[in-house]
């Protein structure tokens, strides 16, 4: 039988909602930007050569991703790459539900899954303008011909360390900070986003 | 800015890195038989060459894994880059690989 629980949790950018809806740009250059607390997260490390990392693949539905920026996404889970031996489980699916599903496949074997729902936050930043936006402060190449949906990779976004992942072809990019750096970034982006509104300066 | 080779995550900006000194200083064999001024040796002395000078690096913002540099302290360039498990590779030809 469940137990009664009263969620008493705050997101991290629960004071700026009001703020990002306000910032929204519609039309030909149009970015919105909005946050998906509560996602649950899992993070994952495990040798990529062991049997217990075939287990996990099995149990999430496809295989782990093995190079940077590759992403394997199967029913409510999508994993991303975050280094050689560690990965970030994102699912739609409830967090001890996921966890003790992992935990269960890794069995004995040496490695690690922890509940990390709470480290990162989730900006999703869409529209025709987004990686124009983006571009004003990521310095990787968000050109379709190198980073295309589907792609993971841990980089900057101004001075923020965040995980960056393209959705779509909107294009529609979700941010992951760190829950203490989402402030800072969400009026980072609020104020890259504002000169969108206004016509095109050729 | 330097533009560094990660291992595993390809070339990004050295903005994403952070800078962990001279590389292959090993760790004493017999720490406690070790003297006062070996142990500053050890501790504090570094090389501080004109030229190809190995050293490590780490992807912080990245994939968050240690591994060594190849870099000519003149020019900065950047010579070689090699995971810790691999030795440091024989130098280039003259001029690096531009």
């Amino acid at each position: 039988m469940a137990e009664p629980t009263i969620d008493a949790r705050v997101s991290p950018l629960a004071h700026l909602e009001e703020r990002m809806r306000a910032a929204t740009v519609t039309g030909a250059r149009g970015v919105t930007l909005t946050e998906w607390p509560f996602l649950t997260m899992v993070n994952m490390r495990v040798d990529p050569a062991s049997e217990a990392a075939d287990r996990i693949g099995k149990a999430l539905g496809a295989p782990l991703p093995r190079q940077c920026g590759d992403t394997s996404t199967s029913g409510p889970h999508t994993v991303l790459w975050l280094g050689p031996d560690e990965w970030l489980v994102l699912s739609q699916a409830e967090v001890t539900a996921v966890t003790s599903e992992l935990r269960e496949a890794l069995g004995g074997d040496p490695g690690s899954v922890v509940d990390v729902s709470a480290n990162r936050t989730t900006l999703e930043l869409s529209g025709p303008a987004a990686r124009q936006v983006l571009e004003k402060g990521c310095p990787l190449d968000l050109h379709p011909r190198s980073f295309a949906p589907g792609r993971a990779v841990s980089t900057t976004v101004g001075p923020i360390a965040v995980l960056l992942w393209q959705v779509d072809d909107g294009p529609t990019y979700r941010l992951f900070p760190r829950s203490s750096f989402a402030d800072y970034l969400a009026r980072w982006l609020i104020d890259a986003m504002s000169e969108y509104r206004g016509p095109e300066v050729p | 800015m330097l533009l560094i080779n990660c291992p595993w995550c390809g070339p990004r900006n050295e903005t994403e890195y952070h800078y962990g000194g001279q590389a292959h200083v090993a760790y004493p064999e017999t720490p406690a038989d070790l003297t006062d001024e070996q142990w500053a040796e050890y501790v504090f002395y570094r090389d501080n060459p004109k030229g190809p000078f190995a050293e490590r690096w780490v992807h912080s913002t990245g994939c968050r894994r240690w591994f060594n540099v190849l870099r000519d302290t003149v020019n900065y360039e950047v010579l070689a880059v090699y995971r810790l498990d691999e030795p440091r590779p024989a130098l280039p030809q003259a001029g690096g690989n531009r």
